[in-house]
């Protein structure tokens, strides 16, 4: 995502250091750096990495046990009640009176604001119509998810703190969040989300930060981490044994090229335009027809399970 | 990679800003007062149960309530209850709930401060209580009750037995996990229900018990509101000191231990 159409690259919206935050004889957050600039910043990680109890603290419901967190230049704990009414929050779950209807909630939670949304707008948008006189605790987990967002938005803040805001969300209502995420990024309001979805960061994210046992361990722009990882491969299919020495001698040095089974190609390297039209007239010249022809980027995903391993935590 | 943005169009632009504090506070105490009445659970507590015990005491001889009619003696001891279920059992399960279901926690990251949220919790207390009373003072005339003394002193009563209940409310909603609160909001109920001078009169009770529960805030409550409604008597110290007393450990206990989360 470019950032001219987007904010400035200005002051951080959010701004944390050396955080150390224990529960017990746990260490949740473990010395975690973390610079947000406007525009959407994802925190990305696996389950119990810290994630949550990150985000938790810049909203201000935790004090860190060491360290410093500013929002919007604020200290979340000592100056909340500057804070509050400028950003917007969305818990992982609950939040809601169990006998309130959903519209009813967010009515009220707009009446909290001084300048809030269009209520019936908002609902429209994030088809919370159909609940009508349902009350919260009979409502899906997809309704509630899209609740809890529009409670977040509808106070029209600067800053917007989600925590896996698409969680359990059916692909309709995933892409809903996503559009409504870029339209608060248009128009100037920054996003803070946790998610472990690489296509969710991928998709929204100016710039994601890697969380794992409560430390940053990287952080940058999808293209930046992409790029950081191992080169990119460009697969094809055509007849098996053909003689590769000629495309190895019309490839760039640094690349290299194989049968890696009967009839399919591989070809590591800096994969770009040119190393593709390399490619299709090497086949073109050869009477090759290549059925199918690919390109494997390296996704979010491949650079997070490098960062983290592949093993499952407990 | 991203595969695509959205235009500029104005709709999200950030222009935060809290309400007014006094429409924060007003718009907080009417969504709980509605949430409170329609909650079928909570209205068994506030209105069916203390309508009931009134109509049918007042009419069946059950309980020996002493010299006199029975609806002056049993009028104020309702009233007391109704005191009692609104702010203790009622707010106590009510808050409890809204801790456990994240309620309290995200109102925590909303414009409305803290004290706002216990302010509207107290109004709505109060216009509960409100209507109670109302309810229960028709129901009682019509059943030939006829109150007597300084109505500033039933007043006085009832705001010390509302603060003094709502201290042990929040302490229990805030400490206990809600089922636990949902259970011992129950039982304390009822066992103040039968212990606390409200329908059975404390001279029942062996006089050593007489003692120890007439130091309770039910008794105190009832015992107060019965001096004045059917006695006629002035403002009652002894039974207001004893509300004054639970009112401040009660709510200090509560500001120290409440657990938002």
């Amino acid at each position: 995502m470019s950032l001219d159409s987007g904010p400035m690259r200005s002051e951080p919206v959010v701004q944390v250091q050396a955080l150390v935050k224990r529960y017990g004889t746990k260490t949740a957050v473990d010395g975690l750096d973390l610079v947000a600039r406007p525009g959407v910043t994802a925190v990305l990680g696996p389950n119990g990495a810290g994630k949550t109890t990150t985000v938790e603290t810049c909203e201000g419901y935790r004090k860190p046990d060491s360290g410093t967190v500013r929002v919007l230049g604020l200290d979340p704990v000592g100056q909340a009640a500057q804070l509050r009414p400028r950003i917007g929050v969305m818990l992982q779950s609950g939040g809601v009176y169990s006998g309130a209807r959903a519209e009813e909630m967010l009515r009220h939670v707009a009446r909290l604001h001084a300048h809030p949304l269009d209520v019936d707008e908002l609902i429209e948008r994030l088809g919370l119509g159909s609940c009508g006189r349902t009350s919260y605790r009979r409502l899906s987990g997809g309704q509630k998810q899209r609740l809890a967002l529009a409670m977040a938005v509808v106070g029209r803040p600067e800053l917007v703190f989600l925590d896996e805001p698409t969680a359990g969300l059916d692909p309709q209502a995933r892409r809903a969040t996503w559009d409504l995420v870029r339209d608060l990024r248009a128009d100037g309001v920054s996003v803070i989300l946790t998610t472990h979805a690489m296509d969710e960061a991928e998709e929204l994210a100016d710039d994601v930060a890697i969380v794992d046992a409560g430390k940053v361990i990287a952080q940058g722009s999808p293209e930046e981490l992409c790029r950081g990882g191992a080169e990119n491969t460009l697969r094809f299919t055509g007849r098996p044994g053909l003689d590769i020495t000629s495309l190895l001698k019309a490839l760039p040095d640094d690349c290299s090229a194989a049968e890696v089974t009967p009839g399919t190609y591989r070809v590591d390297g800096e994969v770009g335009p040119q190393l593709l039209a390399t490619v299709t007239s090497w086949c073109a010249q050869h009477g090759v027809m290549p059925d199918r022809i690919a390109v494997e980027r390296h996704t979010l995903e491949d650079v997070f399970l490098e960062l983290t391993g592949k093993e499952l935590r407990s | 990679m991203t595969t695509a943005t959205s235009p500029r169009t104005g709709r999200y632009a950030p222009r935060p800003g809290a309400a007014p504090l006094p429409r924060m506070i007003a718009a907080q105490a009417a969504l709980e007062t509605k949430m409170l009445l329609r909650n079928g659970e909570q209205l068994l507590l506030t209105v069916v149960i203390p309508t009931l015990l009134l109509v049918l005491f007042s009419s069946v001889d059950i309980v020996d309530t002493g010299a006199g009619r029975s609806v002056d003696f049993l009028t104020p001891g309702v009233l007391a209850l109704a005191v009692m279920s609104t702010a203790f059992t009622g707010q106590a399960i009510a808050t409890g709930f809204e801790r456990r279901y994240g309620v309290l926690k995200r109102l925590a990251a909303s414009p409305l401060p803290r004290w706002g949220l216990m302010t509207a919790k107290t109004a709505s207390v109060l216009v509960t209580e409100v209507l109670q009373v109302v309810l229960l003072t028709v129901i009682a005339v019509a059943l030939g009750w006829s109150p007597h003394g300084n109505p500033l002193a039933v007043v006085l009563l009832l705001v010390l037995g509302t603060a003094a209940f709502s201290g042990l409310g929040l302490l229990m909603a805030g400490t206990l996990k809600a089922e636990a609160t949902l259970a011992a909001a129950n039982l304390v109920f009822l066992l103040l229900l039968v212990g606390g001078g409200v329908i059975v009169p404390l001279d029942k009770f062996p006089s050593g018990a007489q003692g120890v529960l007439g130091l309770l805030p039910i008794s105190a409550l009832s015992d107060g509101l019965r001096d004045v409604l059917r006695h006629g008597a002035g403002m009652p110290w002894g039974d207001l000191g004893i509300l004054a007393v639970w009112a401040v450990a009660g709510l200090a206990a509560a500001a120290k231990c409440f657990r938002w989360e």
